[in-house]
């Protein structure tokens, strides 16, 4: 970008659904440009209609070409979609190869449908903030889903999970232990599982192990977790698949309507004063010389990292009171 | 608050009908050792498809890859696109079988640099952050 971007006309463009001010607009939120913090001030109020479905699960299982498939028959049903597709940064270059879109081709023409790469940049925490953030740039731009998919491995891939009002895990037979891959984390997460690749000759045993297990949960949840069988291939499922979002939805929006938007605003909240608090003091120090010198006092094992943010911590609260 | 160094985006696109595409990987993967974020398509793309990836994205640059001797044809029509969606900074280089007479007409167009088979990538890499640099 050669010149500051005009926040004003980019608001206006998103809110219309242009695609080149929806493009600069999640660059300046990933790569939190000052003007980031504005725009999504200014777009906030119109937030809040879209359906945010989160896809997760083990690499192979097929996600991007289900996920072309959904999409395609969410617009034969006339909505409205905005896919983000996060990959992993190498934490050694730095950098990513961005490879979701080759499984949803068809899809690049479709006016109504936005696709977006995103790489988690291994930043402090700030994966999810991105995320979250471009999906309220997607939802005020008016797309009626969008669908967040990640590989679901690693803490930033959990936290992009939160940003979703829906989680689905895909899961395919054959993929070395299924009981394995449920048992990372995802079944407390998942309100839909998907055995996907549905045409294999162990997919229905693996629809029954899922269901056994989801049957072994103690804890009374108000959902009950849905199991779907597709296969990206034939299309079989997806029906079934667009019918248990519409039913998680209604429930999201209906039973726990207050309750959930309010979990959901503190978690943000939650997140938001992390990553301002983490930032200014980080860079305050940073400014001052003194983080290369603390980061190794903690490496040396002269402190630990709890009381050195304590003493931090102190020492800031202690520098406001004067103000 | 801080400022990230920022990431190079660049889209690596096969118009055409190509079969394989080896080479176009090869520098895919070469571009995200340097530390770029590299888009990535997958075969048979139009310019079309191509440019409203590039809009979508956000890129810095385009890498087109063609070995079919399409260029002549499929080159004009994308970097007609891009003009015609706004998108006049992106750096566009090409790559692939292109005939050294052909190389002065797609510098015409727009086409900043063309790469033959055989290029070692760090030159690659270094063009694409020169290029890039100058135009932030």
């Amino acid at each position: 970008m050669t010149q500051a971007p005009n926040v004003q006309q980019l608001v206006r463009g998103v809110l219309h659904g242009e695609k080149r001010a929806i493009a600069r607009t999640i660059s300046i939120i990933e790569n939190n440009e000052p003007e980031a913090q504005k725009i999504i001030s200014l777009i906030y109020p119109k937030t809040g209609r879209a359906h945010i479905v989160g896809i997760t699960g083990p690499p192979g299982a097929g996600k991007s070409t289900l996920i072309e498939k959904l999409v395609k028959e969410l617009r034969n049903r006339g909505k409205t979609v905005g896919v983000v597709a996060v990959d992993p940064t190498s934490p050694f270059t730095g950098g990513a190869f961005l490879g979701d879109r080759v499984r949803m081709q068809d899809l690049s023409t479709d006016e109504g449908v936005y696709i977006r790469s995103m790489a988690t940049r291994n930043s402090l925490g700030g994966l999810a903030k991105a995320t979250k953030d471009t999906a309220h740039v997607l939802d005020a731009s008016g797309k009626d889903v969008i669908i967040v998919e990640t590989v679901g491995a690693g803490q930033s891939e959990v936290e992009v999970i939160k940003v979703a009002h829906t989680v689905v895990v895909v899961l395919a037979p054959g993929l070395g232990d299924d009981i394995q891959a449920i048992k990372a984390g995802q079944m407390e997460i998942g309100d839909i599982f998907v055995v996907n690749k549905g045409d294999r000759e162990n997919a229905n045993k693996a629809v029954s192990d899922i269901k056994a297990m989801l049957e072994m949960n103690i804890e009374e949840r108000g959902w009950k977790a849905s199991v779907v069988k597709t296969s990206a291939l034939t299309g079989e499922g997806i029906a079934d698949l667009i019918e248990s979002l519409e039913k998680h939805r209604a429930y999201v929006e209906m039973g726990a309507l207050n309750q959930l938007r309010r979990a959901r605003a503190e978690i943000e909240l939650i997140e938001a004063l992390k990553q301002k608090i983490t930032e200014s003091i980080v860079h305050d120090l940073r400014q001052k010389g003194e983080w290369m010198r603390i980061t190794e006092k903690i490496s040396a094992r002269e402190t630990d990292p709890y009381s050195a943010a304590d003493t931090l911590l102190k020492q800031r609260l202690k520098t406001s009171a004067k103000i | 608050m801080s400022k990230k160094e920022r990431k190079i985006r660049v889209l690596i696109a096969k118009p055409g009908l190509d079969s394989h595409d080896r080479g176009a990987k090869v520098v895919a993967r070469a571009l995200r050792d340097a530390g770029m974020e590299v888009i990535y398509t997958g075969l048979r793309q139009t310019p079309e498809q191509i440019v409203e990836t590039a809009l979508q994205e956000d890129v810095d640059v385009i890498g087109l890859s063609i070995l079919s001797g399409a260029h002549t044809t499929l080159f004009p029509k994308t970097m007609e696109l891009l003009k015609k969606k706004g998108l006049t900074d992106v750096l566009v280089f090409a790559g692939g079988i292109i005939p050294q007479e052909d190389v002065p007409m797609l510098k015409r167009i727009g086409i900043k640099e063309v790469f033959g088979p055989g290029t070692p990538t760090s030159t690659l890499i270094e063009f694409v952050q020169k290029s890039v640099s100058k135009t932030r």
